[in-house]
């Protein structure tokens, strides 16, 4: 056990994978001697050789194409993709090939491939760093959206992602990366990916979100139990697939809902939560459910994300809101 | 200041054009203008190569009468472009690995997909990928098939394999940026990798020459720093020779090469009614047909006593039949279910699929 950031959390992970699996390999750019930009593969390829551990020509479709023609040669590719912007050069071969590997094979050949990226707002970076495209891709058939809150989760959501036989997009939060520490049990463990967690346990409310707002929805409980307002926080983990049962079972409980999200509020996981609820479980609601997510404008990098990216303050507002319908 | 440029920018445009005739072994008269290569052939070999191109025009007319009848989903003509399909693939071995492209299915049935596979492939059917075959599917996605075959090389290497990628596009194809990052990644990695461009003329409509301002599409894998030749598409010798002389290069460590085939789309763009008249005339197209791959090879057969049209047509109504039979195998095959779709999506279903596939599940016993 020791404390350690997000960053060593993925690093530990890596190692382990590399470790265990020798069809296991990780490229991108810079991930070599550079030990990635944020120095996440640090030490990697010093410890287990360019064979599998390697920098690559600057092209995202290739990179990925790269990863699908291994996965189809018995390789456990662990692509990187230097920041989540520049995934959109690589759309085809996420979704367009490895998504569908193992529907168009019948299983005969498959694309074992975890694609790791660094998104998400508040470290002011340049533009197409930080925006949070996870809903372009948790609406794709066949392949798994991650998006731990935390290390511990970090570490065990990436080894889980790498031993699934199907491809995983595992997003990794650039503003997390580094502000937060967590005891790291030394070693392998896994976390499910189809399993949200129960961050908070509460009685009057419940907030389902992910990745950084997580931690925005903790502070919320936090601030919010000093009025003695128990609010139930659940973290989705994954938001391909969803786990719906989790959210039902807790508004069950709580009968009211907010929803949280970094990302803009057009057709993205959001919307799909409230969904799910008005589908299956909505005579558990004594309240409409309430939504907190970005402006639906184009994503303002820099300086422009600290009007615009909704955190604690918008969520307290909005669970008031809907405690006090 | 002096009159003279500091760069001649014209005269390095010029030196593009500057390039070697594509290889040829036979000419479009039957003459042969490689001698040495041409005797490399037994006459076993001679009547092999005839029958591949044979087979593959059956199988070309037969498929399209199939379409007509409207038992095909998509497929893509072949006719004209015999000599670039099965010489090249003719130099894959077993272990090498195909990435085709949708008008490659000929070479996938040759590299071990039956014809009742690309049927049920062509409809849309899970059946016709089940191929034991060293190959994806035919790519739909133009130039992604070149990224791929980037990956499967490294692959093999990383394998310690005796075996290389084998990958094909269209002239059309070359204009893709995956095609480019393709050949550049399987230089930058040398890995065995061998790129073929079919030039047919034609991306559905859009001729060669409005794809691109480069001399030759071989030139394309110049800047990736590959070594890459034109080779005469409608002369199988030539086809063979070059990709065989190829894979050994690719296999002794070289690292990939590019060949660029000069052939010819003879009809439609695709069973899905495209038209080329509206795009192109008789006049331009009948030099094209009087360089057919089978004329000029039947007739250095038929010269030597190899080969007769009595000989020929037997094997086309052999052939025939055996398509006949194969689409017959592909209509037995019962139909997809929802619930299987929903299965095979994911290795492990997610908790939402689960429900989907008891809701279908309890659809389909009814
Ligand atoms: C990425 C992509 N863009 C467009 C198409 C539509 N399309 C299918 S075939 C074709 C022409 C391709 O021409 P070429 O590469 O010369 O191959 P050919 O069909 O002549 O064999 C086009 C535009 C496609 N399948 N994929
Ligand atoms: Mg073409």
């Amino acid at each position: 056990m020791a404390k350690k950031t997000y960053i060593q959390a993925i690093t530990d992970a890596l190692d382990i994978v590399l470790e265990d699996d020798p069809k296991t390999l990780i490229f991108g750019e810079d991930v070599g001697k550079n030990g990635g930009v944020f120095r996440t593969t640090q030490g990697l390829q010093e410890k287990y050789g360019e064979n599998r551990v390697f920098d690559t020509p600057l092209a995202e479709s290739g990179i990925l194409g790269l990863a699908t023609g291994l996965g189809l040669t018995g390789w456990r590719p662990i692509p990187e993709i230097q920041f989540m912007g520049f995934s959109l050069e690589a759309v085809d071969q996420i979704i367009g090939q490895e998504a569908r590997m193992r529907f168009r094979f019948d299983g005969l050949k498959t694309a074992p491939v975890t694609i790791r990226t660094p998104y998400g707002g508040g470290t002011h970076t340049a533009e197409m760093h930080a925006d949070n495209l996870e809903n372009i891709f948790a609406s794709t058939p066949g392949l798994r959206v991650v998006m731990p809150s935390n290390p511990y989760d970090a570490k065990g959501l990436l080894i889980s992602s790498v031993e699934n036989n199907d491809p995983v997009l595992f997003m990794e939060n650039l503003k997390l990366y580094r502000s937060m520490k967590d005891d790291i049990p030394d070693g392998k463990y896994t976390v499910p990916l189809d399993k949200a967690n129960v961050a908070r346990e509460g009685n009057d409310i419940t907030i389902v979100a992910y990745g950084a707002e997580v931690n925005e929805a903790l502070k919320v409980a936090d601030d919010l139990a000093k009025k003695n307002i128990s609010v139930e926080v659940i973290d989705l983990r994954t938001v391909s697939p969803i786990d719906t049962d989790t959210i039902f079972k807790s508004i069950e409980k709580t009968h009211k809902v907010v929803i949280v999200q970094e990302a803009q509020k057009i057709a993205g996981v959001g919307a799909q939560v409230a969904s799910a609820i008005a589908e299956d479980a909505v005579l558990s609601l004594d309240a409409p459910i309430g939504r907190v997510a970005a402006p639906n404008s184009v994503y303002p990098f820099a300086l422009g994300e600290d009007i615009w990216i909704p955190r604690a303050k918008e969520i307290e507002e909005k669970v008031n809101e809907i405690l006090n319908y | 200041m002096a009159n003279k440029p500091i760069v001649d920018f014209e005269a390095l445009k010029n030196n593009l054009s500057n390039v070697s005739k594509p290889i040829q072994v036979l000419n479009e008269k039957a003459e042969i203008t490689d001698q040495e290569v041409f005797d490399s052939f037994s006459d076993d070999d001679l009547v092999e190569f005839m029958k591949k191109m044979v087979w593959e025009r059956a199988l070309h007319e037969q498929t399209m009468n199939f379409s007509r009848q409207g038992r095909m989903g998509f497929y893509a003509p072949t006719e004209g472009e015999e000599a670039s399909e099965m010489g090249t693939v003719l130099a894959m071995k077993k272990n090498d690995y195909l990435l085709p492209a949708y008008r490659d299915v000929p070479q996938l049935i040759q590299h071990g997909a039956t014809v009742t596979q690309a049927y049920l492939w062509s409809r849309g059917h899970v059946a016709g990928n089940k191929f034991e075959a060293r190959s994806m599917m035919p790519q739909i996605i133009i130039g992604a098939a070149y990224d791929e075959a980037a990956g499967v090389a490294m692959g093999l290497k990383k394998n310690g394999e005796d075996a290389i990628a084998f990958t094909y596009t269209g002239d059309g194809g070359t204009s893709q940026g995956d095609s480019y990052e393709g050949m550049n990644f399987a230089g930058a990695f040398k890995v065995p990798a061998l790129f073929i461009v079919q030039n047919n003329g034609f991306a559905i409509s859009t001729p060669r020459a409005k794809q691109t301002s480069a001399p030759t599409l071989a030139q394309k894998a110049v800047a990736a720093g590959i070594p890459s030749i034109q080779v005469d598409g409608m002369d199988i010798l030539a086809c063979y020779a070059v990709a065989k002389a190829a894979r050994e290069y690719i296999t002794a460590g070289n690292g990939p090469v590019m060949i660029e085939t000069l052939t010819y789309r003879f009809g439609a763009h695709s069973s899905a009614g495209d038209d080329p008249k509206r795009y192109r005339t008789k006049a331009e197209e009948q030099p094209w047909f009087d360089k057919d791959p089978l004329i000029r090879l039947r007739k250095v057969l038929e010269d030597k006593g190899l080969w007769s049209e009595e000989q020929e047509d037997k094997l086309v109504d052999e052939y025939k039949a055996s398509f006949k039979e194969a689409i017959k195998e592909a209509d037995a095959v019962p139909e997809d279910k929802v619930s299987d779709m929903l299965k095979r999506t994911f290795e492990i279903p997610t908790p939402e699929m689960k429900k989907e596939i008891a809701k279908f599940e309890a659809k389909e016993s009814k």
